[in-house]
């Protein structure tokens, strides 16, 4: 079995309450660092473990944690992003209804590292059964003295806020999500300023996914560099991967870094292959947002070379041949899925969510589905495929956050890919635009 | 499907439990208590109406507009009466693969009405959302808090009886 930092004890019945999570080690972390260490030493263990955001950037957290402004007299906040809305992504939905405390320990360690005396967990509002869990389990550590006021005697104050949403994919921006925390529509902030010096409340904050916390607790327990042990080169630690699509076993995983993609998706152990009967056409490996990869990229490189389940790896050979590991969304597709119908419903996705802000992205976006409507219903014309390549080149880099590069991505990755698809449905529109209908030529390429 | 009564109060339930959402943040900040709040609303009207906007408005001490601007940017408050029921259904492509838009149609034929369209009896409100972050269970909706995963036609069937009752 691989080594569990973040799930080791998700099974043991009872695990979300106080006492049967603190009696497999629960809430130590807290009481040896408020005990024994000084703020300035959680952040020293949280560098050293080279853990990189777990929502998608893969931003190095200790060092975004050594970005945070200090200014006297001003407070700071520590915010988890746990907006979690990345189509193929629920990682963090399992982790904070399976095992609640995990994350709150890793807030009070976190916040006690940035010197945070309130602290919020944003939800998207559509978990609203999770924010009660969380809740309770906040409820649970402050009667034990473990939130509130002079935390085990050490002096130190945290209170914790669990903020819903309102369903919107770009509350998971982190200034979209501080704009919402304040009460108002979340459009991404211009940067500079980063939040590290003018985020929630025009104070420095930091904003840390779910995962990236919830690995604290252990980080502090056994300290940054066994942390950085695990894992491969940066990759260090372990990933959750929420699998979904094609296969015979979806799921919440968590690997260690480094494990081979084929190992991920064939073994028993994690996604258990592709569905009986049915072969593989393409991999979404981190995300809707990140490129989509064709059969034969998938578990090797274009180097001939094994295809890790790492930042690198995974990143091997650019756009060209490559994607990324993202926020670990894994979705597969056997040969039963058609490209054109799944990239259109992706575009329908970031036209929905743009919030509008931009003119590339608001604009962009909307053109993109209606093309993509178009070809996959049988009206499309051979100028629409480069049309969508130009469409999403002209989004891309040129917005306020994101959202637009998430957008153009999936677009330009299955043009990339798969033409030949979008060409097929261009030259036989009736066929096409059957219910169903899915393009074979393709698979004697694989 | 009823309009929301005139005058516009919470119950004294809610309404502490709203003072205590205000209390969340630091002092001037009461606005962060926005999304929280319109969440308790719409458990109270089931729908947002603008004169629950306005009433919202005046708890937070902030002006209408700055609540009907987020009210209308976030897709989970309803900006019109609904059934009993909303049902919402994710349309995203993980829940596709797995079938989806089978069900999806099979629940409107079932129903008898389209996105946004509510029953004749005010029992149902369907609604189409993106991924709801569970696509490992997918076909996927949600009614209020509840989610119901890895639905088939026969699942559809018995919850949409179930709830029929």
């Amino acid at each position: 079995m691989a080594r569990k930092i973040l799930t080791e004890h998700i099974n043991v019945p009872g695990i979300e309450t106080f006492e049967v999570y603190r009696k497999h080690g629960g809430y130590t972390a807290v009481e040896k660092a408020l005990k024994t260490m000084s703020s300035d030493e959680v952040v020293e263990e949280a560098k050293k473990s080279g853990v990189r955001g777990r929502g998608g950037a893969g931003f190095p957290m200790g060092m975004k944690w050594g970005f945070l402004a200090k200014p006297e007299g001003i407070p700071r906040y520590l915010v988890c992003n746990a907006d979690e809305s990345e189509p193929g992504t629920f990682k963090d939905h399992h982790l904070m209804k399976c095992i609640p405390h995990l994350l709150i320990e890793g807030m009070i360690v976190s916040s006690y590292a940035l010197g945070a005396n309130k602290s919020f967990i944003y939800v998207r509002g559509e978990l609203m059964y999770v924010i009660r869990i969380l809740e309770k389990a906040i409820e649970e550590a402050k009667a034990q003295g473990f939130l509130g006021k002079n935390i085990l005697g050490s002096g130190y104050d945290l209170e914790l806020v669990v903020q819903p949403g309102g369903g919107a994919y770009i509350c998971g921006e982190e200034t979209a999500l501080l704009e919402s925390l304040e009460g108002r529509r979340g459009n991404p902030r211009n940067k500079p300023p980063f939040p590290a010096v003018k985020g929630l409340y025009q104070s420095p904050t930091v904003v840390n996914n779910v995962e990236s916390i919830s690995n604290m607790p252990w980080i502090v327990n056994n300290g940054g560099d066994a942390y950085a042990a695990i894992g491969i080169g940066r990759s260090t630690g372990t990933k959750l991967i929420s699998a979904s699509g094609h296969i015979e076993k979806p799921g919440v995983y968590e690997i260690e870094l480094g494990l081979s993609v084929d190992e991920f998706l064939n073994s028993d152990e994690y996604c258990g292959g592709v569905r009986k009967g049915h072969h593989l056409k393409a991999l979404v490996a981190g995300g809707s947002s990140v490129p989509i990869l064709p059969a034969h990229l998938i578990t090797k490189t274009a180097n001939g070379e094994d295809r890790l389940m790492s930042y690198e790896s995974l990143s091997d050979g650019g756009f060209a041949t490559g994607t990324m590991l993202g926020s670990g969304g894994f979705i597969v597709f056997d040969e039963t899925a058609c490209i054109v119908r799944n990239t259109w419903n992706f575009s329908r996705f970031y036209h929905h969510e743009s919030c509008g802000q931009c003119s590339p992205c608001r604009e962009g976006t909307g053109w993109m589905e209606k093309v993509l409507h178009r070809i996959e219903h049988g009206h499309g014309s051979m100028h629409d495929i480069d049309l969508l390549v130009d469409i999403s080149k002209k989004i891309e880099g040129n917005t306020i956050c994101p959202l637009g590069d998430a957008a153009a991505w999936p677009v330009a990755s299955a043009i990339r890919h798969f033409r030949d698809e979008f060409v097929w449905h261009i030259t036989h529109p009736k066929e096409a635009s059957q219910p169903g209908a899915v393009y074979q030529g393709a698979m004697t390429l694989v | 499907m009823t309009e929301t009564s005139n005058p516009v109060a919470f119950t004294p339930e809610r309404l502490a439990k709203v003072k205590e959402i205000i209390d969340r943040y630091p002092a001037g900040r009461q606005k962060s208590a926005l999304l929280p709040v319109l969440h308790v609303a719409q458990e109270q009207w089931g729908w947002v109406s603008s004169d629950v906007m306005d009433y919202v408005a005046g708890l937070l001490d902030i002006k209408p507009v700055e609540v009907y601007e987020v009210a209308t940017f976030y897709t989970m408050f309803h900006l019109d009466a609904v059934g009993k029921h909303v049902i919402e259904y994710c349309r995203t492509g993980p829940c596709c693969l797995m079938g989806g838009e089978d069900i999806y149609g099979y629940l409107q034929e079932k129903l008898g009405i389209k996105a946004g369209e509510t029953t004749p009896d005010g029992l149902f409100t369907l609604k189409e959302v993106e991924c709801l972050a569970a696509c490992g269970w997918g076909p996927v909706f949600q009614i209020r808090e509840k989610f119901y995963m890895n639905l088939t036609r026969e699942k559809v069937d018995q919850i949409i009886d179930e709830l029929s009752k």
